[in-house]
């Protein structure tokens, strides 16, 4: 009885809601995409929590505190529940703010090439013609481009840091949208609907932004989601690399870099430090897990192959 | 379109794009001050600013923008690419020197990536919603996700740091001087395949030995992309008409696997593979780093890093190459082993 009043009341419901309430139903029922998605939150919670549970110590938050200059890592102990790296930097509290800044790397990165993505994606696929061979003919080029050298070649060109690390992600990692968007845009721009808006007098740009965009922007919200992770990796990568931020500061690159010299431990205990090398990695790992979980779980829920089986 | 015409104008794209590669990072080059430019040539701080203004208008590294690029073409076709710091050497030497150091292990590791995950793929297809088919997809995605300058320091602190095997670095000090201490003949430059030319067995073992970790590294971060097309296409190639067909006339579940199923999912995956070969150059930046292999990918995070600009213009217009004539070469098979791809 009860799901007879539930399908009536999906059916007067506006369509997009439908298939949000629809997407939102599969997506909580696939184990991955819970495990997913309570990686992201749980993290996301570190983030916003972050003074709270790590006050700051310094005017910038975002420098590490440490204790003395002592080289050696030291193990877990009460006074610091993860250890500290060398010269004594506290590991949580740098995690804790490192989780801060991974989100805002991940977000202003992802949210800029979206929209990059879709103007020129838009631009390409609607208008056709000669704008459309000069755009795709560019992306061609960024794509023949080998990313991680162009990338650390640019960020030590612009100056080292984390707002370099950003701009040069943004700069360079914009042509797959415009490439995903445009292909769709092609399909979508021939549908009747849309003829139907134009013979109706519809304005380019109301057709571009209500008709078009709407019905052929799944496949990149779905890359975008799943390069969230990606690009926290590639930033990690750099930091890594040494072109992020300063030492002692709270970023998850930086961090697993400062920790790189201790996989060999002490004659006594050959794992002496394995804390210093395992768990800042451990956390990258988790962190870009669950947003690739929860990409994965998307992409399935979307694909038309897979649904309403 | 005939197959000619059409690799007459794949080819012309092709030099488009190049052009169009080699402006980008002329550009982005150019973004650094003329003082930056030399700055690596320059160690002492013996040095003037009247000293450098004169190696800045030796090297005319203030003339129009244009004439710069015109000037680093022209010397590109002389076969010129300047001098490179960080390989102290020409760039051309430079790379004579870091590239076979980079194949080699590309050559071992490619091979372990598809393999790995052209059967795991296809073993996740066949076992469908079976545990064998979540553990593979679980693998793959965690595959994605670890870091890779993460998992080669793990893989060292374990194999090196702990049990005191698979070192790091290309080869050990005794076969470093075996190698460079005359009586070894670089027949191919690829040391492994030397040793054996040469027949030093220690050669061989050592190098190999060494290439186990990296290529470990490579093939775990890299195989999970083929796994994952592999099984989705399986499982198309699965549910085709001609796999009834073949079932209906008797065949054995061995054969519809390997003789139908797979033959058949495997066109997808060469795109996929071309793609990953000409991408693990650049990964090589990370995983050389970590395991201290001088090859390409040390020499330009190197050159990043030290901003020595001529080996990054080199190193980028290499790659760019590499991954466009990858891509022609790929479309060609495909096109070759399925005829029902159309060239367009």
């Amino acid at each position: 009885m009860e799901t007879t009043t539930d399908q009536r009341h999906l059916r007067t419901m506006h369509p997009r809601l439908r298939e949000l309430l629809f997407t939102t139903r599969r997506f909580l029922k696939n184990p991955l995409s819970v495990i997913g998605l309570s990686l992201v939150v749980i993290f996301g919670i570190i983030a916003l929590l972050a003074p709270v549970l790590e006050p700051p110590k310094y005017p910038d938050p975002y420098r590490i505190p440490h204790t003395g200059f002592r080289i050696q890592p030291s193990p877990p102990s009460a006074e610091h529940p993860l250890g500290t790296m060398q010269q004594q930097y506290d590991m949580l509290y740098g995690l804790v703010w490192g989780a801060r800044s991974a989100f805002r790397i991940g977000v202003v990165v992802v949210v800029a090439n979206l929209l990059i993505g879709i103007v020129l994606g838009l631009l390409a696929g609607y208008f056709g013609g000669a704008l459309d061979e000069v755009i795709m003919r560019v992306t061609d080029i960024f794509f023949a481009i080998p990313f991680l050298v162009m990338a650390m070649a640019l960020v030590v060109a612009i100056g080292r840091g984390l707002k370099a690390v950003i701009a040069v992600l943004i700069i360079l990692g914009w042509p797959s949208y415009t490439r995903v968007l445009r292909s769709d845009i092609l399909v979508t721009r021939n549908k009747d609907f849309i003829m139907a808006a134009r013979a109706s007098g519809a304005s380019h740009i109301r057709i571009m932004f209500t008709h078009v965009l709407p019905n052929a922007m799944y496949s990149v919200l779905i890359l975008a989601s799943l390069n969230i992770g990606n690009t926290i990796l590639t930033a990690a990568a750099l930091s890594f690399l040494g072109l992020g931020s300063e030492t002692g500061t709270a970023d998850w690159g930086q961090i697993v870099s400062l920790c790189r010299n201790w996989i060999v431990g002490t004659p006594t205990d050959r794992f002496a430090y394995w804390y210093v090398v395992f768990i800042p990695g451990f956390v990258i790992a988790l962190f870009v897990l669950g947003w690739n979980l929860m990409g994965d779980a998307v992409r399935d829920i979307f694909d038309p192959r897979m649904r309403r089986r | 379109m005939s197959l000619f015409s059409y690799i007459v104008r794949r080819l012309l794209l092709m030099v488009l794009v190049l052009v169009g590669v080699s402006l980008v990072v002329f550009a982005m080059m150019m973004l650094l001050p003329p003082g930056q430019r030399v700055a690596i040539y320059v160690n002492s701080d013996r040095i003037t600013p009247a000293m450098m203004d004169a190696m800045i208008a030796k090297y005319h590294l203030n003339d129009p923008a244009p004439m710069q690029y015109a000037r680093w073409i022209t010397n590109i076709f002389r076969g010129e690419f300047g001098y490179s710091i960080t390989a102290s050497a020409p760039v051309l030497d430079g790379f004579k020197r870091f590239f076979p150091v980079s194949l080699e292990l590309v050559l071992v590791a490619a091979p372990l990536i598809i393999l790995t995950g052209v059967l795991l793929g296809s073993l996740g297809a066949v076992r469908k919603d079976t545990p064998v088919d979540h553990f593979t997809r679980v693998l793959a995605i965690v595959g994605f996700s670890l870091p890779t300058f993460w998992l080669g320091l793990l893989l060292l602190m374990v194999f090196y740091g702990f049990a005191g095997i698979f070192p790091p670095s290309q080869l050990s000090n005794d076969v470093r001087n075996i190698v460079f201490g005359g009586n070894f003949h670089r027949y191919t430059t690829l040391v492994t395949l030397d040793g054996i030319l040469n027949w030093k067995w220690p050669v061989v073992w050592d190098s190999v030995y060494r290439m186990i970790l990296p290529s470990l590294n490579l093939t775990i971060l890299n195989s999970a992309l083929i796994m994952r097309l592999m099984r989705s296409s399986m499982l198309e190639s699965l549910g085709q008409d001609y796999m009834m067909t073949a079932r209906a006339k008797g065949a054995d579940r061995r054969t519809l696997i390997r003789r139908h199923a797979r033959r058949n999912a495997l066109l997808p995956v060469v795109t996929i593979s071309g793609i990953t070969f000409a991408q693990l150059m650049s990964e090589m930046v990370i995983t050389e780093t970590i395991f201290d292999r001088k090859g390409i990918g040390w020499w330009m995070a190197q050159a990043a890093l030290q901003l020595d600009v001529s080996a990054i213009m080199f190193d980028v217009l290499f790659l760019g190459t590499v991954y466009v004539v990858v891509n022609l070469l790929v479309d060609l098979i495909y096109a070759w082993v399925d005829p029902r791809v159309r060239l367009s």
